[in-house]
Formats: structure tokens, sequence, C-alpha cells
């Protein structure tokens, strides 16, 4: 760790609902340009964890920190505003307005012309709006209404939006849920591209382990709300502790109980 | 003491029918999503066949046969509503079902005195309960102690009937999830037309219950209708329990209310409803709505600028309507000046309500209010003419500011009624502050300067600025303000997540659409030489909406179009029949059903068939300025 504070830096993130604890003590950082992905079996606590670092969710205890700065407790507009891209698991756009427009809005957010009764719209910044449909793959589209796109097409759709704000962090809950494998894998490497290009932190959760192991720069694994590891792609797939969580429940008691064995 | 008792027990008597009505549309909700504006339509007319049958039928049994009697044919109608009319619309946005529902009771209002004749019908008393029980010197009629005790027992035979039987307990699952429900197989069609069939049978049970109390009157579907929806409101929709409890309380704010506040007796209930709404905006007893269906829905036709020849098109359009005062009278030239002022109020509430997806029921609250600020200035300051118009629109801008904040917090059906609840209480304070507004008097002689004071100078002056305003309202629409708010329409989660504050935003949107109207409320002072409490109306908010409707929700100059074609129509069927309600209703369900699109959608829709080949910038817009002919 250089002297400097991390992208990210998380510390003993705690949430429980009545009395179940869907998340304890979870500390981790992240340093920018990194992909770091958060897995864990369902139940494990990853969205939970997910919305209390984009604000959707507040924790009982804990910080969250970009760059040195405290966001826990704010809400998400204040945390985009800090410079947090977003997509979500099941995608979130203007489905009556076209695909340029949907990024424009972004962009006139992103410019704090919100409230701007008097411009016009239409022309607003057509070319960074031009420019990030292009990142993405998706310049052929700029007209086409947003309703009638193909799912994968909306992901990326949803990835230039989260760009607009030219963004430290990018936080992406699931972002090949429901695409086809090609996609998958077409998606992911466009995103490790771009933050390797723009030195933009990604944090990421997943599912499909392909994804994961072939994208990832690191990887951190949570389970019954607590991270059981942490560490290269490598590093994870060979740990026990993981091992027992996805393979057997017979080894999760154990598991459990020998908690701090890796790190 | 005894009076205070005394007063409790009638406003517990009057909870009774408000609370049989309440649960029927709380039940017809739950299950069906339709917030069903006919059914104070179907409580009256329970009440007029009731009154028919205990007229003919005597005795005992005839009485007490002739009021089940009613409910059941009532429901029978009601069956009849459901499978021609609403299973046509289950798919369409909330807001059509309202407005077709509500084409349906001006139908009825009409029919009822077609029937029975204009008059108010005093009905029999009950037999057996035609006395009153004397308590400690103040009397209370026998019948009020029958109705304490029907309340609960209805309530009683609701809750055994939805938690021991099959169908209660289909209604419960489909209440929480009819698509499971109709995934296991059951028959959604019967089962919402029974469902459908006992709410109907509520609100007329509760209807002809009424008749040994009060006299049988056409209006009094739009009384019960406003208090039931307060009631459903407070309660929450689709609870049962929260019905009871929200009459029980509605009732008792009304008897007690006179005593302590006699001058804002009305106020009190919307103000309580107020309260409910923002602390808890599901009501006492409902659950937060799940998910909302997606607004509009209809079409993704994205919305685009004129093009020039459009513009030119539009100006050409205008500078034919301004040549009118040439060869039209000044009857015509009045109409128009009306039709200008229309097109005004309704492209304000097109702004709330396509851009922002925000339908308010109660838009006429700040297009009266815009015309009470011209009658006090002229009035009372005494101020010119063009002070008064620049300065009369700012208390709809007032108005807007306080309720819109309120209302903004709110979405969907609940946004509706609580708006609804605020032109409520607006119309009352117009109604009952005798001494400040005139009350039903209204204030007389607000005319306008010499310069504006013949018609064709009025016309040009209303011309002027309803295509000032529209041109603003447009600029507005393809503005950054103006995506933001159609982002906020189309996704709050994505909203919030790029930085935009959705509440902020509609709040703004509400100021601006209020103060537009405050606009086209001052003209129509101006116009008319007087304001009434009527120009803040419940009938004047839904002929803005019908405007919108018929114009297209989902295009960008429907509003005018709509504005113009309804203004004139109503006008000329006013001077042509009697009967104008019943072919106005009957025309807003025809629209409803079979053009939910409105006329600019449906020319739009031929358009782009007939030229499917040639790029999309040529579809036909209408246009945008074409505000009176």
């Amino acid at each position: 760790m250089s002297v400097a504070p991390p992208l990210l830096a998380v510390e003993g993130l705690t949430k429980s609902y009545g009395g179940i604890h869907a998340v304890r003590g979870v500390s981790f950082s992240l340093r920018a340009g990194e992909i770091l992905a958060l897995i864990g079996p369902n139940g494990a606590g990853k969205s939970t964890c997910f919305d209390m670092l984009n604000g959707q969710n507040k924790p009982d205890s804990g910080h969250v920190r970009l760059l040195g700065e405290e966001t826990t407790g704010k809400r998400p507009r204040e945390i985009w505003r800090m410079g947090v891209g977003r997509t979500f698991q099941i995608t979130a756009t203007f489905a009556t307005m076209t695909v340029r427009e949907n990024v424009q809005v972004a962009l006139i957010s992103h410019g704090k012309q919100l409230f701007n009764l008097f411009g016009s719209a239409p022309n607003f910044d057509r070319g960074e709006a031009g420019r990030l449909l292009e990142l993405v793959g998706m310049g052929g589209y700029a007209d086409r209404p947003c309703g009638e796109l193909a799912y994968g097409d909306l992901k990326r759709l949803e990835l230039a939006v989260a760009l607009a704000n030219e963004p430290k962090l990018l936080l992406m809950d699931e972002p090949t849920a429901g695409m086809a494998p090609r996609e998958r894998v077409d998606l992911m490497r466009l995103t490790a591209q771009i933050a390797r290009e723009k030195s933009i932190g990604v944090l990421f959760t997943e599912h499909d382990m392909d994804v994961v192991f072939e994208h990832a720069d690191r990887i951190i694994v949570l389970n019954r709300g607590t991270l059981i590891a942490e560490g290269s792609p490598a590093e994870v797939r060979s740990n026990p502790q993981v091992q027992a969580v996805y393979l057997g429940e017979g080894l999760l008691y154990e598991a459990e109980h020998r908690e701090g064995a890796s790190t | 003491m005894a009076f205070y008792v005394v007063q409790f027990l009638t406003g517990l008597a009057s909870a009774a029918s408000l609370f049989l009505v309440a649960s029927g549309l709380s039940i017809i909700f739950g299950v069906t999503r339709i917030v069903n504006f006919a059914h104070g339509a179907f409580y009256m007319i329970g009440a007029y066949i009731a009154f028919t049958l205990t007229e003919r039928l005597s005795g005992a049994f005839g009485f007490w046969g002739s009021i089940v009697l009613a409910a059941l044919a009532v429901a029978l109608i009601g069956v009849l509503v459901e499978m021609v009319l609403l299973r046509r619309i289950y798919h369409a946005p909330e807001l059509f079902q309202l407005l077709a529902t509500f084409g349906l009771t001006l139908m009825v209002e009409d029919l009822v005195v077609l029937i029975w004749g204009p008059d108010d019908l005093v009905g029999r008393r009950a037999p057996g309960f035609k006395g009153a029980i004397d308590f400690f010197g103040q009397n209370i009629p026998s019948y009020d102690l029958f109705l304490i005790v029907l309340g609960p027992v209805v309530l009683g035979i609701l809750w055994l009937l939805f938690q021991r039987t099959r169908w209660g307990v289909l209604v419960r699952a489909a209440t929480q999830d009819r698509d499971m429900v109709a995934a296991l197989g059951v028959n959604q069609k019967w089962l919402f037309t029974s469902v459908f069939a006992v709410g109907v049978f509520l609100a007329a049970l509760g209807g002809a219950l009424q008749i040994p109390r009060d006299a049988v009157h056409h209006a009094m579907d739009l009384r019960i209708i406003v208090e039931v929806f307060v009631v459903v409101v407070i309660g929450g929709l689709g609870s049962i329990v929260g019905a009871f409890v929200a009459a029980v309380l509605v009732s008792e704010l009304n008897a007690f209310g006179i005593l302590i506040f006699p001058k804002i007796s009305i106020i009190l209930v919307f103000l309580v409803m107020a309260v409910v709404l923002i602390v808890r905006p599901w009501g006492l007893f409902g659950k937060p709505e799940a998910a909302a269906r997606k607004t509009p829905g209809l079409t993704v036709n994205p919305w685009r600028p004129l093009t020039s020849n459009e513009r030119l098109a539009s100006l050409a359009a205008l500078v034919i309507a301004a040549t009118l005062p040439l060869f039209a009278g000044n009857y015509a030239l009045t109409v128009g000046s009306e039709i200008a002022i229309f097109v005004i109020f309704a492209v304000s509430l097109h702004f709330l309500m396509s851009v922002g997806g925000l339908a308010s029921f109660g838009h006429a609250a700040y297009f009266g209010l815009g015309a009470y600020g011209i009658a006090f200035l002229a009035k009372m300051a005494g101020l010119p003419m063009i002070v008064c118009l620049l300065l009369g629109p700012l208390l709809g801008c007032m108005g807007a500011a306080v309720f819109g904040f309120f209302a903004v917090q709110l979405s969907g059906v609940y946004f509706a009624m609580l708006t609804l609840a605020f032109a409520q209480i607006v119309w009352s304070i117009a109604f009952q502050w005798v001494s400040v507004t005139g009350g039903d008097n209204g204030i007389l002689g607000v005319w306008p300067e010499k310069w504006a004071a013949s018609p064709s100078h009025f016309y040009w002056l209303a011309l002027g600025v309803a295509a000032l305003v529209t041109i603003a309202l447009r600029i507005a629409v393809f503005s950054p303000f103006g995506y933001a708010l159609r982002a906020t329409r189309d996704s709050l989660l994505r909203s919030e997540a790029i930085g935009i504050n959705a509440k902020r935003i509609q709040w703004t949107a509400f100021v601006i659409a209020g103060t537009t109207a405050g606009i086209g409320g001052a003209l129509f002072a101006y116009l008319k030489g007087s304001v009434f409490p009527d120009n803040l109306g419940i009938s004047l908010s839904v002929d803005a909406l019908v405007m919108v409707l018929l114009g297209g929700v989902e295009t960008v100059s429907g509003a005018v179009i709509g504005a113009i074609v309804y203004k004139a129509l109503n006008i000329w069927l006013v001077s042509q029949t009697d009967l104008s309600k019943l072919v106005l209703g009957g025309f807003i369900v025809l629209i409803v059903v079979v053009f939910p699109k409105g006329i600019v959608g449906m020319l739009e829709m031929l358009a782009q068939r007939r030229r499917k080949s040639s790029p999309p910038g040529s579809s036909l817009l209408a246009k945008p300025i074409e505000s009176a002919e």
C-alpha cells in the first residue's frame, strides 16, 4: 500500500436485518485501474454489501471511503457526483428515449445543466455522447429507441451511461446476468480494457466463475456475511475454504471456524 | 355532554354507508387494480332504484326486499359494465381506467335525470325504525342505531367471506399477485367479474340504505366518490379494515368539524388525508405498492422537435387563426378565446402528465387560483390589467409550490388522489370563505380594460398568450430540464444513479405547470368577467385530463389538438343538446377503448404506416401553435 489513500477503502462494514447478520465486519480496498470481483454463494451478503457501497442501503457500522472521503450515509446521487458510475443487475434505462438521449441525460446531469430550461437537449454534447457510444460499440445505434434494444445492447448502453461522468470507480452488479456466453466475454473484455485505459477501478459481483477468473485482477469471497478469502484468481481458486463453500456443505462448518486462516 | 354523544353516534351512522361504498372500491382495486371512479355512480343508481322499488312494494318485507333487490340489480349492471368495458382496458395505464370510469359517471348523471327527473326524491322511512330514541333530552333516530350496528356486521361478513371461503382465498391471492393466480389455472376473467360484482353490490347497498336518511338526487355520486377516495386513501387501498377505520374517522371528523371549525369543516378531512399520505403514503392499513406499472408504455416513439417545415406549417396555422376576427362574429370570437385559454390549460397539464408522468387530478386548482388572483388584484387592489395579468398567475404558482412539494413525494394513483384532495381544499376555501371570495356567488365585474375589451382584441390577446405559452413549454420539453423530467418518469432508479434529484425536478415541473395553468385562469377571469368556485372544481380538472388524453398523452403536440377538439365539441354539444354529459361521457369511454393513443397518436401511426420507407423525420406531428380557430 502506498501513502496515498486507496481508491476505495471499506472498513468493518456491518448490516443486520432483525436477528440476521447479512454482512459482518467486511473490509477490503481497491486501487485505481484494478478489477476486483466480489463473489459468494446465494445469500452470502453480496447484494447487501453492494447496496451499502452505492448508497442504496445504510450500514449499521463501518466505513466506506472514496479517495479518503467518507461516502457512508450519502445518497446514491451524491455518491455518483463523487465519481462512482454504476450498472444494475436488471438494466435500468430510459425506455422512451433514444440510445443517444440516454447518454445525453447523464451528460446533462454531469454538466450540472439539469435545471436549464432553455437550452437544446437534443444537441447537448452530441460529440461526447457519440464518443461514449463508440467506446462501447454502440455508435451505430444512437438514434434507435432504447425500448427496442436487445438485452446485451442495453447492458452496453448502461456501461456508456455509467462512464458519462468520467468515474473513478465503476460498480457493476452482476454485469453479465442474462446474457449469452459470447456476449459475456465481450462485455467483460470491453470493461477491462476501458478500466485499464482510463485507470478506473471496477468492483463487480458475478455468479459466472469463468468470467470472474478470466477478468478479475483480484477476488474477494463472501460467505454468510463475512469475508472468507481474498487474493488473486489462482490463490482464491486453490483456497480450501472457498472450495468448501462452493463445493461441499460438510466442510462449511469447519471452514467457518478456521476464520482468519487465509487472507 | 349528551349532545356530543349524539353527535358521535350520528357520525358512526354516517360511517356505515361510507364504509360499504369504500370497502367495495377497495376490494375492486385490490384485485383488478382499477380505481373505479364510477363507484359513486353505482351508489347513486342503487339509491334511485331502491327509491322506486320501495314506492311500489309495501310492508316491511317490501322495504327490506327492495333494498337488497336494488343492490342486486345494480350489481348486475356492474357485471355488464365489467364485461363490456373494463375487460378491454385492464392492461391500459391506470389513468385510462380512471378516465373510462369517469366517463361512465358522466353518462349515469344524465341518464338518472332522464329516468327519475332532476328533483330531489325523499324516500320512505324504514319500517320498524321510524321513531327516535330519547337520550338525555336528545333525539337519536332509531334508524341511525340500526346503521351503527350494520357497519361492523358487514365488516364481519366480509371478513368471513375472505377468510373462510374458497372464493375469498382466491381474491386474497389475486390481490397479492394476480399473474401467479392466473398461472395456477384460476379463471381470472370470472374472478375479476365476481369481485367487481361484489364491490358494486356493496356500493349500491350503501346507496339504497341512505334513502331513509337523505334525499336522493343526481349529484350524490360526486360527493360520495370524493369522500370515498379520501377514506380508501387514509385507510389504505385494498384494505377492508382500513376502509372501516377510515370511514369512522372521516365521518367523525365531519360530525365534529362542523361544531368546532364551522368555517373549515370541509377542509379538515382533506387536511387529515394529506397528513396521512405524507406520513404513510400507502395509508394506515395499506401496504406499499408493488413496483409501479411502466408509465405510459403504449408506444416507444421517441420525441423530437419540429422540423423547419413543420414549424412553418405551425406558423401558418397561427396566422390563419389570427385572421378569424376578419370574418367571424362576436360569439365565434368569444368561443375562440375560450379555446385558446383551454389550450394553455391543457399544455400546462401535458407538461406535468406526459413529460413528467405525474397525472394530476386537481390541476384546475391552479387554473382557478390564477383566476382568483386576477379578481383580487383587479377588484380589490384596483391594479391595471397588464400588472394583474403578470401578477395574477403568481397565486397559481404559490399554490403549486406548496401543494406540489407534498404531492411529488407520491406517485401513481396516490399522486392523483392527493392532487385531487388539494384541489378540493382550495375549492372549499373559495366556497366557504365568503367574506373574501364571495363564496358561491363568486366575484363579479372583472372586466378587461378598454384596449382588450372588444371580442377581437381579447381574442388576439388570448391567442397570442396561448401561442407564447405553447412555444415556451415546447422549448422546455426539449431543454435539458425536460430531458431530466422525462428521465425521472422513465426510471427513478437510473435517474438517481446519475445524480438526478427526482423530487426536486418533479417539484419544479409542478410549479411550472401550476403557474402556466394560472396564466390560463387569469385570462379566463377576464373573459368571463367573473370568478366562481367552479373555476377550480373537479369537473374542470377532469376536462384538462380529457383534453390531454384526447390529443394523445404520449405525443408532444397532443394537448393543443385535444384542447381545440374537446372544447369546440363541448361548447357545441352544450348548445345542441340537454344530454351533453351523456354524449361527452360516451365520447370519453370511446376514446379510451378505441383510440387510446389519442388523435395525434393516431395520425402519427397512420403517417408512419404510409411512409415506412421514408426517414422518420417526415412523420406527421401536429402543429404546436394551432392554438385557436
